[in-house]
């Protein structure tokens, strides 16, 4: 049974997306919001065993399933996951709940369609977590776009169609040339494994080409400045789910790659190239959080932080340290939490205003006050307060930098205080002062629904902030097992 | 003189014999059904192709045979070819059966007629071993296609398609035919085997043989279809009738691609270096134009056409990677081979998969008086019948070359030789030439999921119809989850066939 839970994870939640399709049109609304509820928890049940069956002392891939898939190109159904991937497709399973909570009375039009897509999407994602293939990889990686597009372009806001062609085309010409990259891979080494992919030597300047090849997906899907453009047109467009899915997941997808291909497969050119790596994690951090302080929207606004706290993520992952990888690593599943959770928050204003305009608010307070204190919650986080679990991933990574050169680490301690100033003042812009106007003033606090999503949210954000070690230790075996692959060259 | 006269082996032919004699009578049948439905001779149609393919299993051989005096050869290849083609006319013929009869004037025995004989010349063209089977294969399946477009006489448009189709193919039959004879010259033979043998025995008339085989070139990428030579595709595409339109955009393109195994692979491998050079040109070229000029399109066949116009140029990309020169001047013809050619062949046959199916869809949603031929039509489609769009929206991606349809990887196929043949920059060129076609087959996607109706009939469209297009949708898809199935076909038919 152990041996097809990744199979479980990926093809149970994709089974219940076309299960809920069926149920047809929005008559069976009520149906399908059931069954895709259903699928989503049962998907994320599966995905627990995971995590208590893992073997923290393995460096290597766990739970692993291998099949012929295409003897013809070489190519295997090759799952696995070790400590790097692991939690993200249990954060995957346990989004898709949230998300298909967070549409259950909003989403009244192709209840069914909207469901399934999400369903199939996040069977899609947990297959490029867990793909140890390179086409396997590339093939989740590549469909996975198809819902998104269609979420975006479905139900998104008056310029959807904009935002999801600009969503597609973009991630599109990253994946394309990574694909010549993969195809490159396997006329060189014969094979298209990633883990033979680890150990194959590869001449620096070929090596140079892969990485940059490869960096342009990655970066595209981070996104990096400055390929970060499409993600504030798809954020504002996308309804609340596409949003939190889109924040939460399929930013870690692009930071997975650069663990799972860039790294362990052109060292030499990662060392090579960490400096333009550090460069542009930096003007993310610095400059994007400039971006984020002046804006009007709200979800921009968080599009905007969403991409300077992946800056910090790139930031760790290419000083090639323990604790700046981990730091990066924690990074990226806080940032799914409180992302997801700050995006849920605007979801749940405009639901009622129809706005997500700061100026639009004020005194929101005073008519919602349980979803004040939740979202103080979130802000915080986002600001990277001690004992959220912002302030964890941040921390280690700006010790990681500290070890690594002061400046760079001065330059990143700047977004604590960035990260501040815009996540505390939107939130004192929108939820302090006098009621605004009447329609703040017609507000009505959370329900129970909402209640229960930001509340499961926010446990997950203090768990992590207050006792890190969970996460932490499950990476350990595995991101030393990474830098010792960082470290050796692979030239001959 | 009659002392040396031996009856050929009849056998390997077996199954075009039994099509033109099925046709024949067919057409004689015709005269005494009543119907005007033609039911009768829709289905002695399609019970011939099932025939046809009966008789190609049961005939199969491991072995390459030759036949009337090796001009006709059936290979491997051709035995797997054909069967495609079969599957591929009758899937056409059972498309377009309500529209013909929508249209009374195009439901004429004729229709399904001149449709076998293109068959026919199709198939001859496949199993060609010989400039002159060649030459008789094309121009059958041409002057059946010419009176085909023609069918509907009313129609402005269908005229003026098939005069343009007809002048501008008989220039290229001509240009074809001075190509053969500008080799014929050079070589002394005009069956491609023997071509290949005194090519490669001794360096033959270089000058000359270039010479003929640049107008070789120009007529077989007249019946490919990729530029410089395209210019018809458009036109015709978008003036024939829908149905004939389908025919044209589908099993030809087999057949295509079997003429150009047996002229440049099979006759004219010696020569790989140059022909190479003149293909890697125009599938640059064909990628480039077929992919920019659709995006202008708002006629979906036109689209359709110039997306033809496109995959044929993505196409060429693996017949180019077959022959690779290494630093001493040597040609390394074995190795890359077999996965350059294969993955043109699977190319070719996900491409007629995926394109009867998009044609199928256009035919699915016309009915009487209304063609469903613009984009615009395909507006919220989401809406009027879920399951077609979704069958639309996979046939889409799959062009567009997204996983997990078969589209996908027919391109990874043949990506993959062309980096095995050190031509990377070809590969970048053919990659970002997709991403610009993504585009427009992303913008039928939106027009059908995210745009509203305006035009709110119910989807028609006859149960078989239905199922076949389902069926036929569903495939683009399973067989993207299983690649392996017609990739080993391919593979293992050319393993046998390539000498």
């Amino acid at each position: 049974m152990s041996n097809y839970l990744l199979s479980l994870a990926i093809w149970l939640p994709i089974a219940a997306g076309v299960l809920v399709l069926l149920t047809g049109s929005d008559r069976n609304a009520p149906l399908a919001r059931m069954l895709a509820l259903v699928g989503a928890i049962a998907g994320f049940l599966v995905t627990l065993p995971l995590w208590a069956g893992f073997d923290t002392a393995e460096a290597g891939m766990q739970f692993v399933e291998f099949r012929n898939w295409i003897p013809y190109f070489n190519v295997h159904y090759h799952l696995g996951v070790d400590g790097i991937s692991m939690l993200f497709v249990i954060l995957n399973a346990f989004i898709t709940v949230i998300v298909v909570a967070a549409g259950w009375e909003v989403i009244t039009q192709r209840v069914a369609q909207y469901n399934a897509a999400f369903l199939i999407m996040s069977g899609l994602m947990n297959g490029i977590f867990a793909a140890l293939d390179g086409v396997l990889f590339y093939v989740f990686f590549e469909a996975s776009l198809i819902p998104m597009y269609l979420i975006i372009g479905a139900w998104g806001g008056p310029n959807r169609v904009y935002a999801a062609f600009k969503f597609f085309l973009y991630t599109l010409f990253g994946s394309l040339l990574f694909l010549l990259a993969l195809i490159y891979l396997y006329v060189h080494s014969g094979s298209f494994s990633i883990l033979d992919w680890h150990d194959t030597a590869i001449p620096l300047d070929a090596q140079i080409w892969i990485f940059l090849a490869f960096l342009i997906a990655f970066a595209v899907k981070v996104p990096m400045w400055p390929v970060h453009t499409w993600l504030p047109d798809a954020h504002v467009e996308a309804p609340t789910g596409g949003s939190i899915v889109l924040a939460a997941i399929a930013l870690k997808l692009g930071a997975y790659g650069f663990l799972r291909f860039s790294l362990p497969i052109a060292p030499d050119a990662s060392h090579q190239l960490a400096g333009l790596i550090i460069a542009l994690s930096l003007i993310a951090v610095v400059y994007i959080g400039f971006v984020a302080l002046v804006q009007a929207d709200m979800k921009k606004l968080v599009a905007y932080s969403s991409i300077a706290h992946m800056g910090f993520v790139t930031l760790g992952f290419f000083m090639f340290s323990a604790l700046g990888i981990e730091g990066a690593l924690v990074q990226m599943i806080s940032h799914g939490f409180v992302s997801g959770a700050m995006f849920f928050c605007i979801g749940v204003m405009y639901d009622r205003l129809h706005s997500r305009q700061i100026a639009d608010y004020g005194g929101v307070v005073n008519t919602m006050p349980k979803f004040a204190a939740l979202f103080m919650l979130f802000s915080m986080a986002n600001a990277g307060l001690p004992a959220t679990s912002g302030f964890v991933g941040e921390f280690m990574v700006i010790l990681g930098a500290v070890q690594y050169n002061f400046w760079i680490a001065f330059a990143a301690a700047t977004s604590l205080i960035l990260g501040a100033a815009y996540s505390l003042w939107m939130y004192k812009r929108v939820i302090f002062g006098a009621v605004a106007n009447p329609h703040v003033a017609e507000l009505t606090d959370i329900n129970k629904r909402e209640f229960l999503i930001l509340g499961l949210l926010a446990l997950c954000t203090l768990w992590l902030g207050l006792y890190p070690q969970a996460f932490t230790e499950v990476m350990h075996a595995s991101v030393g097992n990474l830098i010792d692959h960082v470290n050796i060259s692979k030239i001959q | 003189m009659f002392d040396q006269f031996v009856v050929p082996d009849l056998l390997p032919a077996a199954p075009e014999i039994f099509l033109v004699v099925m046709a024949s009578a067919i057409l004689l049948i015709d005269l005494f059904v009543k119907d005007s439905r033609r039911t009768a001779t829709f289905a002695l149609s399609v019970l011939t192709l099932l025939g046809c393919a009966v008789i190609q299993t049961m005939t199969w051989t491991p072995d390459i045979t030759y036949t009337f005096s090796n001009m006709f050869v059936d290979d491997q290849m051709a035995d797997l070819l054909k069967l495609f083609l079969y599957l591929t006319v009758i899937m056409v013929l059972f498309y377009s059966r309500a529209y013909v009869i929508d249209r009374g004037e195009m439901n004429k025995g004729e229709y399904y007629v001149l449709a076998l004989f293109a068959t026919l010349g199709m198939m001859v063209m496949i199993s060609a071993n010989s400039f002159v089977t060649v030459y008789i294969g094309i121009e059958l399946l041409s002057l059946s296609l010419y009176a085909m477009v023609a069918l509907n006489r009313a129609s402005l448009s269908a005229s003026e398609a098939a005069m343009k189709y007809f002048i501008l193919g008989a220039l290229a039959s001509g240009l074809l035919l001075y190509g053969m004879s500008m080799i014929y010259g050079g070589t002394g033979s005009l069956e491609l085997t023997a071509i290949d043998e005194v090519l490669r025995n001794d360096g033959a008339n270089g000058k000359l043989l270039v010479f003929g085989l640049v107008f070789l070139i120009a007529g077989l990428a007249f019946k490919l279809g990729v530029v410089p030579f395209h210019m018809w595709i458009p036109d015709v595409y978008h003036g024939a009738p829908t149905s004939v339109t389908l025919l044209i955009g589908s099993a030809p393109k087999l057949a295509a691609f079997a003429v150009v195994m047996r002229l440049l692979v099979n006759g004219l491998l010696p020569l790989a270096v140059e022909w190479q050079n003149m293909l890697i040109i125009m599938a640059v070229l064909s990628m480039a134009i077929g992919n920019l000029a659709a995006i202008a399109q708002s006629n979906i066949k036109r689209m359709l056409a110039y997306s033809a116009i496109s995959h044929m140029g993505f196409m060429l990309l693996g017949i180019v990677s077959g022959v690779v020169g290494d630093a001493s001047g040597q040609f390394d013809a074995a190795h890359h081979a077999l996965a350059a050619y294969g993955s043109a062949m699977f190319y070719v046959i996900a491409y007629v998969l995926m394109s009867l199916g998009t044609f199928g869809m256009i035919l699915l949603m016309a009915r009487s008086g209304f063609e469903a031929d613009t984009l615009d039509d395909f507006k919220g489609l989401n809406q009027r019948s879920p399951w077609f769009a979704a069958v639309m929206m996979m046939l889409m991606f799959s062009m567009a070359g997204i996983p997990f349809f078969i589209g996908f990887f027919a391109k990874l196929s043949v990506l993959m030789a062309v980096i095995d043949a050190g031509h990377t920059w070809l590969a970048i060129v053919a990659v970002l030439f997709s991403l610009i076609g993504a585009f427009y087959y992303l913008r039928v996607v939106k027009l059908m999921y995210f745009d509203a109706p305006e035009d709110a009939t119910p989807i028609g469209g006859s149960a078989d119809m239905r199922l076949l297009l389902s069926v036929n949708g569903v495939a683009v898809a399973a067989l993207g989850l299983f690649p392996q199935v017609i990739m080993a076909l391919c593979a293992f038919s050319l393993l046998n066939s390539l000498n």
